[in-house]
């Protein structure tokens, strides 16, 4: 529902504020950052500069502390446009072998929380005895686990895709059990009175009543799902020193000092964050539409 | 499926039927010795003031509501059997039309749930709606329709499919008055043709004495029947019948019951 607002007109200029906004204050902090290094350069070089010298080198490093934005944007351009992207340099390749994992990891994930959504609406003991785990998975912090994961189904053969979208799954599964349990016990007693009326079996009542009711509810919690399930593929792709990935680039380029291919990087995977959620926003305006949702 | 009583016969039989809600704030006393007996093809009006239980009794007949005592059949057997049997259509207060169902599927929903082909929930939804004037409105969604035409919608939902008895919460209280005059003489006429039995709440007194062989006067706190009174008009009613000395004088007795009933409420 809130998708289709988002590209009313209306909108277009606040937003570009901010972006400007933005923007200004990275080209500020740019300068300003980078300036103590800069200056040590200087010295060491002896030579005179001025103000407009400073601010010109101090977005010109080639390992700045803060990489000013057009430095990010080039390299960005070079590694997308200029590269085949086959090519091991090449930024798409790096986020492709990341979305991959993310969507295998939120389908899994998003099936696994329907699933034990279901479990747990549909019966006691599953739900006094699946809700608490379900809970407590999420409290061990993911950086701690994911190694694990990684070495251990390494050790058993399995390598590439699957472990990080396992990651993924465990990350993205819980927001769609929360949602859904809520969701699928959200219609109201008269609804679940009248199809009490008219004796309908469990499944019935589920088909034609819990599902449906529980549309809105669901796209909410993939809304969430899928950004964390990005999430969880780049921080699966840091503990194995993974050679292709975004999390790869994040990781070789904090080796290298290269902050420009990190912020590179970080940008391509907030930007493919953006776009995964309004995906999901599409979809959503979409199904619920059908089901004859007020426009 | 069909365990229906031959006519004459008591389709449902409460006796000294009590139900006590237990609330947060203690307990409330919704039905008191609630004794009573609907034949077969009796059409039956429940008149009385606001909180009185009428809801609730037909509640407890639809076995959506369990009593705290007291002895109850439907057709013969416990209202849980009789809801097994989907031996009755319920209208609810409230439309309670599923939002992402359009009108046509809303109505149709008993009859998928039932098991009725493609081909008769067709014809069925399409009789129903033009029983309650709502053709043309079949791929509308339910927001699309005013109050009084969901209400409909909810009354076709319930004819839909052939229980023999039907039990009806405040049908018309959302119609304008030609609408409801209309939907009276309707419901008379399906009512003769199909000898169904009826169990209607109602707040409008010539709907009931117009409507009704037998009119149950309840008065709250805690709810409980104080007076039941046999309709002396034909079951022909043409709609100007309630102008006949008769019919005023039956609402005349429903008024009298229906003020002691309050009378009583001041006493306590
Ligand atoms: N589920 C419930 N829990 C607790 N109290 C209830 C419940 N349902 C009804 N009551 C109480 O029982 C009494 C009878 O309610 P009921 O809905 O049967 O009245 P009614 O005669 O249908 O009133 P109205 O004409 O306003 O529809 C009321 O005092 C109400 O507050
Ligand atoms: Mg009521």
């Amino acid at each position: 529902m809130t998708a289709g607002a988002a590209t009313g007109g209306g909108k277009a200029i606040p937003i570009l504020v901010v972006v400007v906004a933005i923007v200004g204050i990275w080209y500020a902090a740019t300068i300003w950052l980078n300036t103590p290094w800069q200056r040590d350069v200087y010295q060491r070089e002896g030579r005179d500069w001025t103000v407009s010298d400073l601010v010109a080198d101090t977005m010109a490093q080639e390992r700045p502390v803060l990489p000013a934005p057009h430095q990010v944007a080039i390299e960005i351009w070079q590694t997308t446009v200029e590269k085949k992207v086959t090519s091991k340099r090449s930024l798409v390749y790096h986020a492709w072998i990341t979305l991959s994992a993310t969507l295998a990891g939120f389908a899994m994930g998003t099936v696994l929380g329907v699933v034990l959504a279901v479990a747990i609406v549909h019966n006691r003991a599953t739900d006094r005895s699946v809700m608490p785990w379900v809970i407590a998975s999420q409290t061990i912090p993911i950086l701690a686990i994911a190694p694990m994961i990684i070495v251990v189904l390494n050790a058993v053969g399995l390598s590439g895709l699957l472990p990080k979208a396992l990651i993924s799954t465990y990350l993205s599964f819980f927001p769609v059990v929360v949602g859904m349990v809520k969701g699928l016990r959200a219609p109201e007693a008269i609804q679940r009175d009248l199809m009490r009326t008219y004796s309908a079996t469990a499944a019935q009542v589920f088909w034609k009543l819990r599902w449906p009711h529980s549309m809105p509810y669901l796209f909410a919690s993939m809304k969430v799902a899928v950004a964390i399930s990005l999430v969880g593929a780049i921080v699966g792709e840091l503990p194995t020193g993974a050679v292709s990935g975004l999390g790869a680039r994040l990781l070789a380029g904090s080796y290298y000092g290269q902050t420009v291919q990190i912020w590179s990087a970080l940008l391509t995977a907030a930007a493919l964050a953006a776009v995964l959620v309004s995906l999901v926003g599409v979809a959503n305006s979409y199904v619920l539409r059908r089901m004859g949702a007020r426009p | 499926m069909e365990t229906a009583a031959p006519r004459g016969e008591s389709v449902i039989r409460a006796d000294r039927l009590d139900l006590t809600f237990q609330t947060g704030d203690g307990p409330v006393h919704a039905l008191s010795d609630v004794s009573l007996t609907i034949d077969k093809g009796d059409f039956v009006s429940f008149i009385g003031p606001s909180g009185c239980g009428k809801t609730t009794l037909l509640r407890v007949i639809a076995d959506l509501e369990q009593p705290t005592g007291g002895a109850l059949t439907v057709n013969g057997v416990s209202p849980e059997q009789a809801r097994l049997n989907r031996a009755y259509g319920y209208v609810f207060q409230a439309a309670a039309l599923y939002p992402w169902r359009t009108i046509a599927r809303n109505v149709g929903l008993p009859l998928e749930i039932m098991g009725y082909s493609r081909a008769e929930q067709r014809e069925r939804v399409a009789r129903t709606l033009d029983l309650v004037n709502l053709t043309g409105f079949e791929n509308k969604f339910p927001w699309q329709l005013s109050g009084g035409m969901q209400q409909r919608a909810s009354i076709a939902r319930a004819l839909a499919f052939d229980a023999d008895i039907l039990l009806m919460d405040e049908p018309f209280g959302a119609l304008d008055e030609i609408v409801r005059d209309h939907l009276n003489e309707q419901l008379l006429q399906l009512w003769a043709r199909t000898d169904k039995t009826i169990a209607f709440v109602t707040h409008s007194i010539p709907e009931a004495v117009y409507l009704s062989t037998r009119i149950v006067v309840m008065s709250p706190r805690p709810g409980r029947v104080t007076d039941i009174i046999e309709s002396t008009l034909p079951r022909e009613r043409p709609l100007d019948i309630r102008e006949t000395p008769e019919f005023l004088e039956i609402a005349h007795r429903v008024r009298e019951g229906l003020r002691a009933g309050h009378s009583y409420e001041d006493a306590e």
